[in-house]
Formats: structure tokens, C-alpha cells, sequence
């Protein structure tokens, strides 16, 4: 069920489709660990959309509403939202936390699909 | 990534920041036909209200309002007037000149005739190696942001403003025991915000208390304490430490810019807003030692709009009528 990522678009996963969005998802994912409570997090989310345009084909965008999915949250190990995580072979190989202009997130993104 | 490099765009008046102070010199200067750009900020936008609950001491609010609410609502006021705002960051500025420079992280360039400095505050840091280390491992700045994941558990929090014992108090919704670590014997809050913490079964008191160490590999386990008095140390257990301890003015960008005081806040004449630099003026947090209020933030903001005004009042005076020049440097350089 899972192509090439990169749907141009954010998409929603929780806990019963991680594994499939984003474990199993065959490129890197950068998944956003969200809230609707979380004032920084939705002033993140315009530029997750710009990512998830920018990188269409290559990098796939996922918001996770730890709210409705805590168990995905606490397996990660979660406590303050928002969190970047970014996903690589079902592994995660880069996390940030808290809100960050545009250019950090293109420099993580950029890092991991430059394999450094 | 689709932004290009162009020709720089001209604006009266750039303001730099969107808390209440940016937000209400956008106001004033929007609906004196200046048609402000606000330089919102890309995730730092409406500054330090967006991460507060309930703000119960702005005037005109008798039932109390969402800070977030706020701020968009400013947004909106300063808006419906004719401001623009852009959601991106200010990487550079050039304020030296008659004509002023700001760059943003999204790589456009635009030049203005005055700059309102709104640039607020940001957290400070306890200044200790375990803090940056378990940062999103339980150790937070943001109480409404993070206070879900510590339902049931005994968490901390550092320091006693109004802030702390805010933060405290809206994290019972969620703890079940918080402690307030703060380094005097009493608190700073206001006294209805300190009494509601005393008051509050779930709510304990370390006194004359610091944090020398955060314990936990991959999750906060517990601190340290230093009693500030006998420099007795002893551990307590907590999963959280949520970070209160005040603000440190955001002006790294500024350094060289305008005159700064020791401690990194902008320093401004008398009781004006105008900086050392001809055309710039600042307010908020960024200036403010004492009070930093939403309403005194807000106050100053007012202020600053005003004075840009006069500024440019001046300079189009200078420029249109000779030998009433009363700045020969502002009229040479227009």
C-alpha cells in the first residue's frame, strides 16, 4: 500500500496506521507530534504543508494528534509537543523539539536524504 | 524554497515582532495610513501570550480570555487597518542608514523609513548541561503544551512569578502533586495568583531551593536541590521540570545595531521608545526590565508607532520645505 512517499500534502497517522504511513513507508517521513491545545504547534503546521509541496515525491509529511493517539506518542517517548521526528527505514534518525523556522526543518530534511 | 531573491521592497514603517506590543504599534501605524509590514515571525508569532492560558488581567476582558485568542485578535484589529503580515523571521537588519534593511529567512529583502522593534523575550534557561539534554524528555518550557503527558505523576516547577505559579496551577489539571522549586522564601506572583497557589492541595512548596542537576537517561527522573540559604543538597523525585524563571530580551539580531544595555535589553531616551539610531524606536519585552506586561507591552507599542510617526513627520517636513530643515544629516541623506 505504501509507494514511493511524498503525498504533496500532510496526512494524518495514529496509532493503528504508523506502521504503515511511516514504518514501513519506503523513504524518509518527518512526522509532527501535535496537539490541537499546542499554540506553537499549529504555527508549525503552515510550513510542514510548504515541506510536504517542497519534498512531494521524496520526504512524506505525517501529523500525529497525540491526543487521539497517545500510545504512539509514549512509544517514542514523547513530553513536549511540538516534536519533529524524522523517520528513516522505521528508525528514527533525527528529532527536534519545539517549533522551528522553515529553514531548520529544510536542513533536517535535507541532512537525512543526503545520507549524512 | 520558491522564494527568489528580488528587488527590495519599500515600506514606511517595518515592525519587527507580533506580540501585544508589535500587534498595537501596527494598529496605531495602520490606521495612520502607513500601511505597516509586521514581521510576524515564523513560529515565534504572537509572542509570549500564545503559550498562556488564561490571561485574567487585560483590561476589558472581565471573563478573562485565551491568550492565543488574544493575539488573533490583535492580528485581526491591526489587519482590518491595513497592516501586512508576513509569517516569516527576520534574519538581518541594517538600521544605520535613513534608509533601513531588514531580511527575512524566507529570503526577501525590504528597505523602510522607520523600524519598530518589537523582538520580546525569550525563555531563560536554568544554564545547566541537563537541561538542553533531557529538553522534550521532561523537561519543558510550555506547560499548556506538555502538561497532558504528565497526568498522575509528580512534576516541578522552577521559579515563583506570576508565570510559575500560573503554569503550576493550570498543571494540577493534569499532575497529581506539583512542587514549585524557587530560590526565596516567598513568592514574586501577584497576590490573588500566589494565594490560589497556597490554597491548592496539590501544590507544594521547595523553598530557598535551586536546581544543580536533572537526573534520568532517556526520562526525567528527578533533581537535585540546593537549599540557597545552608547549600544543603537533597533529591526529589519529579518526571517533569517545567522551566518558569523568567525571560531574556530576544536582540541577538541587534548587536551592533542599536545600543544595548549589559544585560541585552534595548536601551531607549527617557521615556520615549526612540533607540540611538535615528528612525528606530523599540517596545515590549525587548525594552521592558520591570514590568513586562501584556498591557505595558501593549502601552509601548502605542508609543512606538507614535514616535516613528513624529520621526517621519520630521523627515517629510525636512524634505519638503527648505531651511526648515531641523536634522540637516535626516534631509541630506532623503
Amino acid at each position: 500500500m505504501t509507494e514511493a512517499p511524498g503525498d504533496g500534502t500532510v496526512i494524518e497517522a495514529g496509532d493503528s496506521t504508523f506502521r504503515t504511513l511511516v514504518l514501513d513507508a519506503r523513504g524518509p517521513v518527518l512526522v509532527h507530534f501535535s496537539a490541537a491545545w499546542c499554540a506553537p504547534c499549529r504555527l508549525v503546521e503552515p510550513v510542514l504543508a510548504e515541506l510536504a509541496v517542497a519534498y512531494h515525491g521524496r520526504v512524506r509529511v505525517v501529523r500525529v494528534d497525540v491526543d487521539a493517539h497517545p500510545t504512539t506518542a509514549a512509544v517514542y517517548g514523547v513530553t513536549s509537543i511540538p516534536t519533529l521526528s524524522v523517520f528513516s527505514s522505521g528508525e528514527v534518525v533525527r528529532t527536534v523539539v519545539g517549533a522551528r523556522p522553515k529553514p531548520e526543518l529544510v536542513a533536517l530534511v535535507e541532512d537525512v536524504l543526503a545520507g549524512r | 524554497m520558491s522564494e527568489s531573491t528580488t528587488l527590495p521592497s519599500h515600506r514606511t514603517i517595518i515592525i519587527v515582532g507580533s506580540g501585544p506590543a508589535g500587534y498595537t504599534a501596527a494598529i496605531y501605524a495602520a490606521r495612520a495610513g502607513l500601511a505597516p509590514l509586521v514581521v510576524a515571525g515564523s513560529v515565534t508569532a504572537g509572542g509570549a501570550l500564545m503559550n498562556t492560558t488564561e490571561v485574567e488581567n487585560f483590561p476589558g476582558f472581565p471573563d478573562g480570555i485565551q491568550g492565543p485568542e488574544l493575539m488573533e485578535s490583535m492580528q485581526k484589529q491591526a489587519e482590518r487597518f491595513g497592516a501586512e503580515v508576513i509569517w516569516d523571521d527576520v534574519t538581518s537588519l541594517s538600521l544605520s542608514g535613513a534608509i533601513k534593511t531588514v531580511v527575512t529567512g524566507g529570503g526577501a529583502t525590504y528597505t523602510a523609513d522607520a523600524v519598530i522593534l518589537a523582538t520580546g523575550s525569550a525563555y531563560r534557561e536554568l544554564g545547566i548541561d541537563d537541561e538542553k539534554r533531557l529538553s522534550g524528555r521532561g523537561v519543558s518550557w510550555c506547560a499548556t503544551c506538555d502538561g497532558f503527558f504528565f497526568r498522575g505523576q509528580e512534576i516541578l516547577v522552577v521559579g515563583g512569578g506570576d508565570s510559575a505559579v500560573e503554569e503550576a496551577t493550570f498543571l494540577t489539571r493534569f499532575a497529581s502533586k506539583v512542587t514549585i522549586v524557587h530560590r526565596r522564601d516567598q513568592l514574586r506572583a501577584s497576590k490573588i495568583m500566589a494565594d490560589r497557589a497556597l490554597n491548592d492541595p496539590k501544590i507544594a512548596f521547595a523553598w530557598n531551593s535551586e536546581i544543580v542537576a536533572i537526573h534520568g537517561d532517556q526520562k526525567v527522573t528527578g533533581v537535585t536541590l540546593r537549599d540557597t540559604q545552608s547549600g544543603a543538597v537533597r533529591d526529589l523525585p519529579a518526571t517533569g521540570v517545567f522551566v518558569a524563571i523568567g525571560h531574556v530580551p530576544r536582540t541577538e539580531l541587534l548587536v551592533g545595531q542599536v545600543d544595548l544595555d549589559p544585560e541585552g535589553y534595548i536601551l531607549v531616551e527617557g521615556r520615549s521608545t526612540r533607540t540611538n539610531i535615528p528612525g528606530v524606536v523599540a517596545c515590549g519585552d525587548a525594552v521592558d526590565h520591570t514590568y513586562r506586561q501584556a498591557i505595558t507591552a501593549a502601552g509601548s507599542g502605542c508609543a512606538a508607532a507614535l514616535d516613528a510617526q513624529h520621526y517621519l513627520a520630521e523627515l517629510s517636513d525636512a524634505a519638503g520645505v527648505d531651511g526648515r530643515t531641523a536634522d540637516p544629516e535626516v534631509a541630506a541623506a532623503r
